[in-house]
């Protein structure tokens, strides 16, 4: 399970990021990064009444990162002690023939399980909905929710399903053949949501191209 | 990873690790109500088993259908084998009707690789004559690693009749690999020839190899079953003779560190290789690592089917 991280860089001078192939736009600093989990925290408490029976399940890798920082926050915000887990989507996904198989993550239940409970699945980035899709799939072998919401930092457009996120950190009209990245301090160098035109290697950033 | 699994030694250090990683998520999956998974839907899978077992084939067969993938079992004794159908007509006719797996099991060492050279689709070695047992290592390390953690620097010894032991041969491959530590122990006349050239140590001794007097404290024994179907005789003098020079008695069990796990790949010879006090103490790890079976054929499955459309990329370090 990562660790929150206390570290919030505030720097708004980042201009490069590691995997930064000189093409790259960044959309969202650190600070925004934080901000925007604030208030998606604060929609969650809102819409939920409280918090009560919600379990939020990170999809790893990055999803996971930030489901752990929105506990944290409806932790201080709200004063609950929501429910905490992880779900790996891998084994449903439909492109597995041909994207190539992938190695697996981490799928943590949360303590209590999820019957009767409401649900919401954290994500990075939303793009064509496939891996939410794998993910509702993935939800039914562990048990049956009263609800699933959906949180995602960013949409990015493009839906291939009849998926739509109910809180979304950031609207992001992007061209097909562009990358959203997420840059998250637990794994990454620092947070940060950048848009790269060329083709990385990583494409963490969700859902094949 | 390559299409097939015939030897340990096809894995990279990096490749193992993501094998047992992967399977750490099947074994979570073991103990779910619904033990289902749709990943390898559409996909067959045909055990082809020219040799007698237990516990390979229907963990292989297990681990395929919760995965998904339609699972056929096809054993030499009433088949068209025993009709003389040669080996590969035999491999040819199965992989005609369009699978996508042979997992294959035979007497004669090599026979498996030799499958490869005629068939296209993926095949696994689930054991051949005396000389690999890929999968039985895969699970042996991974029991292992979830009972002592990494397997790196941990010392491993190896007891039994190693001329006959395909497991023996692959995991001194493997546990090599994950920079393990290996000894093995046996009579003069079970040291397989060659052994000199394996990456490991060897003894006779298995009292001073126990007490940790030849190559350091023991972490972990694995006591091999003496194959009585492959012995012509001669290795040595008596069952009983040998039960008192290499079974795990409960005197030798005194011997070895309180915390260090006792393997077997079974099935037992009790009283023979193994004592009841050590295959059933808390030390031992027999059940888990049947258990382990199923987790790492799920994931050795998986990571060769689930993508063969195209060749699999290069495999990632798995992120938390």
């Amino acid at each position: 399970m990562p660790a929150q991280s206390n570290s919030r860089p505030s720097s708004r001078h980042i201009t490069t990021s590691p995997s930064d192939s000189g093409d790259s736009k960044t959309v969202l600093h650190a600070d925004d990064v934080a901000r925007v989990l604030d208030r998606i925290a604060h929609q969650i408490l809102e819409k939920t009444r409280g918090g009560a029976d919600v379990v939020l399940l990170g999809i790893p890798t990055r999803g996971a990162y930030l489901a752990d920082r929105l506990a944290a926050r409806i932790r201080a915000f709200g004063s609950v002690e929501v429910g905490l887990g992880m779900l790996d989507v891998t084994l449903h996904r439909d492109d597995l023939r041909t994207q190539g198989v992938r190695p697996l993550g981490k799928t943590v239940e949360p303590v209590g399980g999820i019957d009767g409970k409401l649900v919401i699945l954290v994500d990075d980035v939303l793009f064509s909905g496939r891996t939410v899709r794998a993910a509702l799939d993935a939800l039914n072998d562990l048990g049956r929710p009263r609800s699933v919401q959906l949180a995602v930092l960013v949409d990015r457009g493009h839906r291939e399903l009849p998926i739509r996120a109910d809180y979304v950190g950031k609207n992001l009209p992007t061209a097909r053949e562009e990358q959203v990245k997420v840059s998250l301090s637990e794994i990454d160098d620092e947070d940060s949501v950048y848009i790269a035109t060329k083709s990385e290697p990583r494409s963490e950033s969700g859902q094949p191209e | 990873m390559s299409r097939n699994l015939l030897s340990a030694a096809d894995l990279s250090a990096a490749e193992a690790q993501t094998i047992l990683d992967s399977a750490e998520q099947m074994y979570a999956i073991q103990s779910r109500q619904v033990k289902k998974l749709p990943t390898l839907r559409g996909r067959t899978v045909v055990n082809l088993f020219f040799e007698d077992s237990t516990r390979t084939r229907s963990s292989f067969e297990i681990a395929g259908k919760w995965l998904s993938a339609d699972v056929i079992n096809i054993s030499a004794k009433g088949s068209s084998v025993s009709k003389g159908e040669s080996l590969r007509d035999t491999a040819l006719t199965v992989a005609a009707m369009g699978v996508d797996a042979l997992v294959v099991r035979h007497a004669t060492s090599g026979a498996v690789q030799r499958i490869t050279e005629w068939v296209d689709c993926s095949v696994v070695n689930a054991g051949d004559g005396t000389h690999e047992h890929p999968t039985q290592a895969l699970l042996d390390a991974f029991s292992l690693r979830r009972r002592i953690g990494d397997l790196a620097g941990r010392h491993v010894v190896i007891v039994g009749d190693l001329t006959h032991s395909r497991v023996a041969r692959s995991n001194v491959l493997l546990l090599h690999t994950l920079g393990a530590d290996v000894t093995l122990v046996a009579p003069p006349t079970l040291m397989p020839a060659g052994v000199a050239s394996w990456n490991c140590a060897t003894s006779w001794d298995l009292d001073a190899t126990l007490s940790g007097e030849v190559n350091g404290a023991v972490d972990a024994v694995m006591m091999l079953r003496v194959q009585r179907e492959r012995m012509s005789g001669g290795y040595f003098p008596t069952e009983r003779e040998y039960a008192i020079s290499y079974g795990l008695n409960p005197r030798r069990l005194k011997l070895l560190p309180k915390d260090a796990s006792i393997l077997h790949p079974g099935p037992m010879n009790r009283g023979l290789e193994i004592s009841s006090a050590a295959a059933d103490g808390d030390r031992s790890i027999v059940l888990d690592q049947v258990k382990s079976g199923v987790a790492v054929r799920m994931s050795v499955l998986y990571h060769l089917l689930a993508g063969v459309d195209q060749p699999a990329p290069a495999l990632e370090e798995v992120s938390p």
